[in-house]
């Protein structure tokens, strides 16, 4: 009679484990590597104690910085990892099924930015146990409620959505029925590429929603459509430029750091173009945004540009936003050649991440430091240890799934025939 | 409630009064101002001008109990309307929790809290124009013996929420719960807050804004009555008085422009 164990030789040959006609370094290297991302879970874990034991204040957070790093850094991810819905969106429901080569890494990279942001919201929150609140005393009126219900709901989503990578996986996909299952999911993906679509399109609008409905804080606020500023539009729509672009980006660099071909070229052209149009009309709406709130809505509060901005955040950082990683990738990005060019697609790529991450950081950073009371003083702050702790989750959790998916499971479907030579 | 700055001598005797009260803690460091838990804080302005010219005004400030955004203003969608009084609410701080644990009272217009159900998300904080919301960020290290000498009206809180002055609510609930008893209504001293009782110069003034019985009903009608920020349409219910010009100017921000023409008209902001 043939024992459960007897077939574990097999399963501890680790190659058996990697995806058809692919080579994967070998398992001692891979293993030396893993230690970067288990330091930095490490490191994370020693101020998540710090920080759920003591808490928050081991952060540099006060009552004027009501929301630091890890909101930044959330923010940041959920826009990044939107290459997830939307590359989903026009692969499954649009039918643009050349991205199909790179759908399996955006919903990858979705998910780790997804679920690493929720984990890290954990931690925010000063009574940890009573997160469930958001749901049972849901108020249907705030844009955190929103967040709360659509994040939460979506990373199951991306956990439906990259489940068939894993069942797909070379040694699981010979049992039958995971097999089967995984052929069927497939088959229906079309109905989680469309819940996704609808859950990310809403929270990435409500979190820009969460800072143009403070009407108070004159940095932030914004006029709007019905119940949605203008905040809202603008974040669903930097989200879905960067989205595709940060996809592809993370694709790029795995290829140079692996030194295999993981996609076609054209695939990557392809997400650049889609990235740079949607960037070019982000910042049309982008800039008008701004102007209107510079000559109509700034002067209706007794206030004028030159009160937003104080260094350290300075004139600067606008330019760097809406200058130097807004137009410039944008244009950069509409030309062919440098799309061609893969140097220059990565160049334009990162500046257009920047950008949007530069965006969270001015929506969140800056609108909480300046002073609203004319009597009132400004404060800097600077994240503490800890909280660089809790931030380097995402890269840690993040480099830990990403590093084994792209080891075990068949997320890239060009690469053996990319690598046949 | 109407805070006469003219008259208040910056001497504290209201946020001591408001801490006794209401239980606020003592931290191991009160020199951390901006973790310090402080429901009524007393601000420190001048006139900007070198001696002999110099001029000092204190500014206490509570919660602001805001109204907030008038009809035709962005978000009106979130306003709660009460259809009994045919008005609207809109703070900036109670639309934004997404656990409920802050609400508009439609009976007095006071802006609740509620630390049980607050789950420390800081949202409201970050709403607040008038930094009247706090958080704990620690816990307080009450001193041996000193849980029996704190008011058994009011719950302390715990690390990691939100709390934030209440018009002392519970003084409110004993003045109703009296006044349903004796079959009455409430009347204008039954109801006081603490920091209003406290004041030695009687600067604080505190009553029903809509009832032309109370003090504060005609003290608002008064030239030199304002608000801070009110271009924001926070629209809050404590009102400060000074027949000091650039007191009056320093509640609120101005374009620059019409900055210079204010001070000109007025001759150096006097």
């Amino acid at each position: 009679m043939r024992r459960w164990f007897d077939d574990l030789p097999k399963y501890a040959d680790d190659q058996s484990w990697h995806p058809k006609g692919v080579k994967r370094c070998r398992p001692e290297v891979f293993l030396f590597w893993l230690g970067l991302p288990l330091t930095l879970l490490a490191y994370f874990t020693v101020g998540a104690v710090l920080c759920l034991g003591l808490g928050l204040n081991q952060t540099n957070m006060n009552d004027y910085f009501a929301f630091g790093v890890w909101i930044v850094v959330d923010l940041a991810v959920i826009a990044l990892g939107a290459g997830a819905f939307f590359t989903s969106f026009l692969n499954y429901i649009v039918g643009k099924t050349e991205l199909k080569p790179i759908v399996n890494a955006a919903v990858l990279i979705g998910f780790i930015c997804y679920v690493g942001a929720i984990l890290m919201l954990g931690i925010d929150i000063g009574q940890p146990i009573r997160g469930w609140f958001g749901f049972w005393h849901a108020n249907v009126h705030s844009m955190l409620t929103e967040v709360m219900f659509c994040i939460t709901t979506y990373a199951i989503v991306l956990c439906i959505e990259l489940l068939p990578s894993v069942l797909d996986n070379k040694r699981i996909s010979r049992v039958p029925e995971f097999g089967t299952f995984s052929h069927n999911l497939h088959t229906i993906m079309i109905v989680f590429a469309a819940a996704g679509t609808f859950l990310s399109f809403f929270h990435q609008g409500s979190l820009g929603g969460m800072f143009g409905v403070l009407y108070a804080r004159p940095f932030a606020a914004r006029g709007g459509l019905g119940i949605w500023p203008w905040t809202f539009f603008l974040f669903i729509w930097s989200a879905i430029a960067a989205g595709p672009s940060f996809t592809t980006m993370i694709v790029m660099l795995t290829e140079k750091i692996s030194g295999r071909k993981l996609t076609s070229h054209n695939v990557k052209m392809l997400m650049g173009k889609i990235s740079g149009w949607l960037l070019v009309t982000y910042m049309l709406a982008k800039s008008a945004d701004t102007a209107w709130w510079v000559w109509v809505k700034l002067p209706s509060m007794g206030l004028t540009m030159d009160d937003m901005y104080h260094n350290p955040y300075g004139y600067w950082l606008m330019w760097f936003e809406l200058g130097l990683f807004g137009w410039v990738p944008a244009l950069m990005l509409l030309q062919e050649k440098v799309r061609e060019s893969y140097g220059l697609l990565f160049l334009a790529m990162v500046m257009t991440c920047t950008g949007v991450a530069l965006n969270r950081f001015i929506f969140t950073i800056q609108s909480l430091a300046l002073p609203v009371l004319p009597f009132e003083k400004f404060y800097a702050y600077l994240p503490s240890w800890q909280e660089w702790g809790i931030a380097s989750l995402v890269l840690g959790f993040g480099l830990l799934v990403y590093m084994l998916a792209y080891r075990y499971l068949p997320i890239f479907p060009q690469e053996p025939e990319l690598n046949d030579k | 409630m109407v805070i006469d700055l003219d008259k208040c001598t910056g001497c504290g005797a209201c946020s001591v009064a408001c801490m006794s009260e209401n239980n606020v803690g003592v931290l191991h460091d009160e020199t951390d101002k901006i973790r310090s838990i402080t429901w009524l804080r007393v601000y420190q302005i001048d006139n900007g001008k070198p001696f002999p010219e110099t001029e000092v005004a204190f500014i206490p400030r509570p919660c602001m109990h805001c109204q907030g955004g008038k009809a035709g203003t962005p978000g009106q969608a979130f306003f709660q309307a009460d259809p009994l009084l045919d008005e609207e609410a809109h703070p900036p701080c109670v639309s934004v929790c997404p656990a409920t644990a802050t609400d508009y009272d439609w009976e007095t217009g006071i802006v609740s809290q509620i630390p049980t159900r607050c789950i420390g998300c800081r949202y409201c904080v970050a709403a607040c124009p008038y930094h009247a919301r706090y958080f704990n960020w620690y816990d307080v290290p009450w001193p041996k013996g000193t849980p029996r000498a704190l008011s058994p009206f009011v719950s302390p809180r715990m690390r990691g929420v939100v709390e934030k002055c209440t018009f002392c609510y519970p003084r409110y609930q004993r003045a109703r719960n009296k006044a349903m008893v004796d079959g009455s209504d409430i009347g204008e001293m039954d109801y006081q807050t603490a920091c209003a009782e406290a004041c030695p110069s009687g600067a604080i003034t505190f009553g029903q804004l809509q009832n032309p019985e109370h003090k504060v009903h005609k003290l608002i009608s008064s030239e030199h009555t304002f608000r801070l920020l009110e271009k924001l349409h926070t629209d809050p219910k404590v009102y400060y008085m000074s027949k000091r010009a650039w007191v009056r100017e320093m509640a609120d921000n101005y374009v620059t422009r019409h900055k210079k023409l204010a001070q000109a008209a007025v001759g150096g902001g006097h």
